[in-house]
C-alpha cells in the first residue's frame, strides 16, 4: 500500500444523464452512473440528453508539498487533502523536502499514520534519494519503499553528482519505486530569479537559463538509459528539455515527465509584474517553450500534470520579488485554469486534458489508475464547464493562497469529488 | 498543432483601475513625460540661480526618504530637493532603524504610512522594493534604485546633463561601457537615451552585457574600440559587491582594466565622458579621464538637485504641468 487516508463511508451515488469523458476507455457520452456502497454499480446509457455537467475519472497530483511536518503553519495534512479535494484530485503524493526531510522509514511511517487520522483523500509520500536531501549518501530505500514510500526524490534540489544518481537509479531496482529528479545545474542556475531572456534583461534579475535544466535533463536520461531504469522528469519548463526527452523516449529510456498549470499558461511575461506569486524554481519561461510544452503534452511525450502546489505563508511572499521564495498554490486552480487557458481556446481536446490529470500520473508511479467502469472503486470528478468564477483570497481550503491566479476569471469548476468511494467535496 | 498565443497575464486579470502616480521604471515613462520633466527641471534651474534658493511649492507636504542601501549622491540630493520645494522631509536608513531588528520591509512601509507621507523615495537592494512600497503605502513612490532593476532618476538627470550640454539628445551616440548586467544605471539610460532617440551602443566583456538586453533598442559590442565613434562615452562602475564571489565574469580586474578601462588614448577629442559614481579610478575610469574637461561627472551631480526637485514637483501636482518661472514665489 502507498496511499494512506481515512477511512470514510463508502457513498452510494447516482450521476444521473450526465455527460462522462473517460479517456481510459475513449469514452464521451451522455450515461448514467451509479455508485453503490463506493464502488460503480452500473454505468448505463442516458434516459435523457446530458444535463450540462461532466463525469471524468477523478485527478491525480504526482507532485504537492503538503509542508508536513515542520510548517504546518503554510499547509498540513488536512488542509492540503481538502484543497485537493476541491480541485478535483482522489489521490495526491507529497514530496519529501520538509523539516525533517522524509529520509527514514521512522519518519514517513509517522506520517502515513498521520494521514490515516487527517488525509480527507489518499495521500502517498515520496521519500528523499539523499540522506537529508545533502547529496551525498543514499537513504535506505529498500525499508523505506517497504514502509510505503512512493517513489523516491530530492525534489527542490538536483541530485548533483552523476555518480551518485547512478546509485540511485542501480538500487532503486531493489526497492522497485521510481527516482525522479528535479533538474536544475546549480552552477547555471545560480543568482538566477527568473528565466535568463528578454524578460530578466529588460528588468536586471540574474537569470536562470534554460540550459541550466536541459542539461540535467540530459545527463539524467543518459544515466536511466545506460541502467534501463524508470527516471521520472519532475516539472518540465524548457523546450531544449522536451527535445532531450523525446530523443530519449524514441531511443527506448524509461522516462516520463510531468509539466504544471503555470508553466503551460504563462510565460516570463509575467515576471513583469514583479508579483511574488510568479516567482517559480523552475521559472515561467519563452513563449517557444510554453509552446513546446503544449505539444508534448498532446503527443504524449509530458504524460502527467502536476500542480508542483507550493504553499508559502503570506509574509514570506510579501516582500520584493527578488526576496521571495520560489513556488505557487495549485491544487484548488489547476483543472480551471487549464481548461480555460487550452481547452476553451481549442489548443488542447478536453479528453487530453482530463487524461494528462488523472491516469497519465497515476500510471507513473504505479498507482490504480481512476476509471469510470463497473467494478472499479468510485474516483470521480463532476465538472461545470459553463460555471465562471473568480479566484480569491478567501476562497481557498489551502492554508495559503499564494497563488498566480489571484483575482483571475476562470471557467469550468469542480462540482463533486468522490476519492477512494467517498463523496469529498461538494461545491 | 494548434497556434499557441502567448498568454499575457493581464487578460486573466480584472482592468486596473487609474493608478496613483509613481516612478518607478523608465519603462512606464512616454517621451512627453520625459521632455515635460526636463522641461520643468529647467525651470527649477533657472530658479536655483536666485540668492534664495527656496521655494514655497510643497510647502506642508512630506517627503519620506527611506534609504536601505548605502547612498550619498541620490540620498542627499533628494533631501536637498525636497528641502529647496519646502517640503518636510524624513530620511530613514537601514542602519539605526528598525530594519536591523529583523523588520519587514512592508511593516517599515505602514509604520511610515501612518504619518500620512506625500511621497515615499525608496531604494533598496533587491528588484520590485518599489512596487510592494506602491502596495503598501498611500504615497507616490519614487524608486531610487531597486537591485540591478531601475534608477530612473539617474537617467532622468543624465538626459538633463545631455541635453543642457550638447543641446539635445535626438541622434545622439551614446557608448555605455563597463558592468552593464549588474547595473541598474545602464537599464535605466538604454531605456531613457532609446526613448528620447539616442543610438546606444553597450560596451563591455561578454559575462557583463546581459543576453537579450539588444530587444530594448541597442547595439553591443565586446571590442572597446567601438567607442570610437559615440559623442558620448557613458563609463559604470565594476560593482565588485554585487558580483557573485566565484562567478568569473572577468578573469580578474586588472585584464578588465587592460581591455575596457577607459583611458585617455582611448578616446578621441571632444567626446563627453560620463559616469554615474561612486567611480573606481584606475578600473573602469582613468584619473586623467575622470579630471579631465571633457568629464560630465560633477555636471550630473549638480542635475541630479534640480531634476529630482522636478520629479517631486510633478507628482505631486498630478499631471502635465506648465509652469513658468514668474509664478514661482520666492519664500520671504
Amino acid at each position: 500500500m502507498i496511499l494512506y487516508g481515512k477511512n470514510g463511508t463508502q457513498d452510494s451515488l447516482v450521476y444521473e444523464n450526465v455527460r462522462v469523458v473517460d479517456p481510459t476507455q475513449g469514452i464521451d457520452e451522455a450515461l448514467t452512473v451509479r455508485v453503490e456502497q463506493g464502488v460503480i454499480a452500473a454505468v448505463e446509457p442516458a434516459a435523457a440528453p446530458a444535463n450540462g455537467k461532466v463525469l471524468a475519472p477523478a485527478f491525480v497530483d504526482p507532485h504537492v508539498h503538503l509542508r508536513t511536518p515542520g510548517r504546518e503553519d503554510e499547509e498540513d495534512l488536512a488542509s492540503g487533502t481538502r484543497a485537493a479535494a476541491a480541485g478535483g484530485y482522489c489521490a495526491i503524493l507529497a514530496m519529501p523536502n520538509t523539516d525533517p526531510v522524509v529520509d527514514s522509514a521512522s519518519v514517513l511511517g509517522s506520517l502515513a499514520e498521520q494521514a490515516e487520522r487527517e488525509a480527507e483523500i489518499p495521500v502517498g509520500f515520496l521519500a528523499s534519494i539523499t540522506k537529508g536531501q545533502q547529496g551525498a549518501e543514499l537513504t535506505e530505500m529498500v525499508e523505506l519503499a517497504e514502509r510505503g514510500a512512493a517513489g523516491f526524490t530530492d525534489d527542490g534540489r538536483p541530485v548533483v553528482a552523476p555518480g551518485l544518481l547512478r546509485r540511485a537509479l542501480q538500487y532503486s531496482a531493489a526497492a522497485g519505486r521510481p527516482v525522479a529528479v528535479h533538474c536544475e545545474e546549480p552552477t547555471l542556475s545560480r543568482g538566477g530569479h527568473v528565466h535568463e531572456g528578454v524578460v530578466s534583461a529588460e528588468l536586471g534579475f540574474g537569470g536562470y537559463p534554460s540550459v541550466a535544466e536541459s542539461v540535467m535533463v540530459a545527463r539524467d536520461l543518459a544515466l536511466a538509459g545506460y541502467e534501463e531504469r524508470p527516471l521520472h522528469l519532475l516539472h518540465l519548463s524548457a523546450r531544449e528539455s522536451v527535445d532531450e526527452l523525446r530523443r530519449a523516449r524514441a531511443a527506448g529510456v524509461p522516462a516520463t515527465a510531468e509539466v504544471t498549470p503555470h508553466h503551460l499558461c504563462l510565460t516570463d511575461d509575467a515576471v513583469r509584474s514583479l508579483d511574488p506569486n510568479v516567482k517559480m524554481n523552475p521559472p515561467l519561461r519563452a513563449s517557444e517553450d510554453r509552446a513546446a510544452l503544449i505539444e508534448a503534452l498532446l503527443d504524449g511525450t509530458i504524460e502527467a500534470i502536476a500542480t508542483d502546489h507550493a504553499p508559502h505563508a503570506r509574509e514570506e511572499k510579501e516582500v520584493p520579488f527578488e526576496e521571495a521564495p520560489f513556488g505557487v498554490t495549485g491544487l484548488e486552480t489547476s483543472f480551471a485554469a487549464l481548461y480555460t487557458q487550452l481547452v476553451g481556446p481549442g489548443v488542447v481536446p478536453l479528453a487530453t486534458l482530463l487524461e494528462r490529470l488523472s491516469a497519465g500520473p497515476a500510471r507513473i508511479y504505479g498507482l490504480d489508475v481512476p476509471t469510470v467502469q463497473v467494478g472499479a472503486r468510485a474516483n470521480l470528478v463532476l465538472l461545470d464547464l459553463d460555471a465562471v468564477w473568480h479566484v480569491d483570497e478567501g476562497s481557498f481550503r489551502s492554508k495559503s493562497a499564494n497563488s498566480w491566479l489571484l483575482g483571475s476569471k476562470l471557467h469550468g469548476r469542480v462540482v463533486q469529488t468522490v476519492a477512494a468511494g467517498k463523496v469529498v467535496y461538494t461545491s | 498543432m494548434a497556434d499557441v498565443r502567448p498568454l499575457l497575464r493581464t487578460e486573466l486579470l480584472p482592468p486596473k483601475s487609474s493608478a496613483r502616480r509613481h516612478l518607478i521604471s523608465i519603462a512606464d515613462l512616454t517621451r512627453e513625460d520625459v521632455e515635460r520633466l526636463l522641461a520643468l527641471s529647467r525651470t527649477f534651474a533657472r530658479s536655483l540661480e536666485r540668492d534664495v534658493k527656496k521655494l514655497p511649492t510643497l510647502r506642508g507636504r512630506t517627503v519620506v526618504n527611506l534609504f536601505f542601501e548605502s547612498s550619498t549622491r541620490t540620498s542627499s540630493s533628494f533631501e536637498l530637493a525636497a528641502k529647496r520645494l519646502s517640503a518636510d522631509v524624513m530620511s530613514i536608513k537601514s542602519s539605526g532603524s528598525a530594519v536591523e531588528k529583523g523588520e519587514s520591509l512592508k511593516d517599515t512601509l505602514l509604520t511610515i504610512g501612518a504619518y500620512d507621507p506625500d511621497v515615499v523615495v525608496i531604494r533598496h537592494a533587491h528588484i520590485g522594493a518599489p512596487h510592494l512600497a506602491a502596495r503598501y503605502t498611500p504615497a507616490h513612490v519614487v524608486n531610487a534604485g531597486d537591485g540591478k532593476h531601475q534608477h530612473p532618476t539617474q537617467a532622468l538627470l543624465d538626459l538633463y546633463t545631455l541635453d543642457e550640454e550638447l543641446g539635445g539628445i535626438e541622434g545622439l551616440h551614446v557608448a555605455i561601457v563597463g558592468d552593464v548586467l549588474h547595473s541598474r544605471v545602464a537599464r535605466s539610460n538604454v531605456q531613457a537615451l532609446v526613448l528620447m532617440g539616442a543610438r546606444v551602443t553597450l560596451v563591455g566583456p561578454p559575462a557583463l552585457i546581459p543576453r537579450g538586453i539588444e530587444t530594448l533598442g541597442c547595439e553591443v559590442s565586446h571590442d572597446i574600440r567601438s567607442i570610437a565613434d559615440a559623442d558620448v562615452v557613458y563609463v559604470l562602475r565594476m560593482q565588485r559587491e554585487r558580483m557573485l564571489e566565484g562567478a568569473n565574469y572577468v578573469p580578474s580586474l586588472r585584464e578588465y582594466t587592460a581591455r575596457w578601462g577607459v583611458t585617455p588614448d582611448r578616446l578621441r577629442p571632444g567626446q563627453k565622458v560620463m559616469h554615474p559614481g561612486p567611480m573606481n579610478r584606475g578600473v573602469e575610469i582613468d584619473a586623467a579621464v575622470a579630471d579631465s574637461p571633457e568629464s560630465l561627472v560633477e555636471r550630473q551631480v549638480r542635475s541630479g538637485l534640480v531634476v529630482r526637485m522636478a520629479v517631486l514637483y510633478d507628482l505631486l501636482t498630478q499631471g502635465p504641468v506648465e509652469i513658468k518661472v514668474a509664478e514661482i514665489e520666492e519664500v520671504a
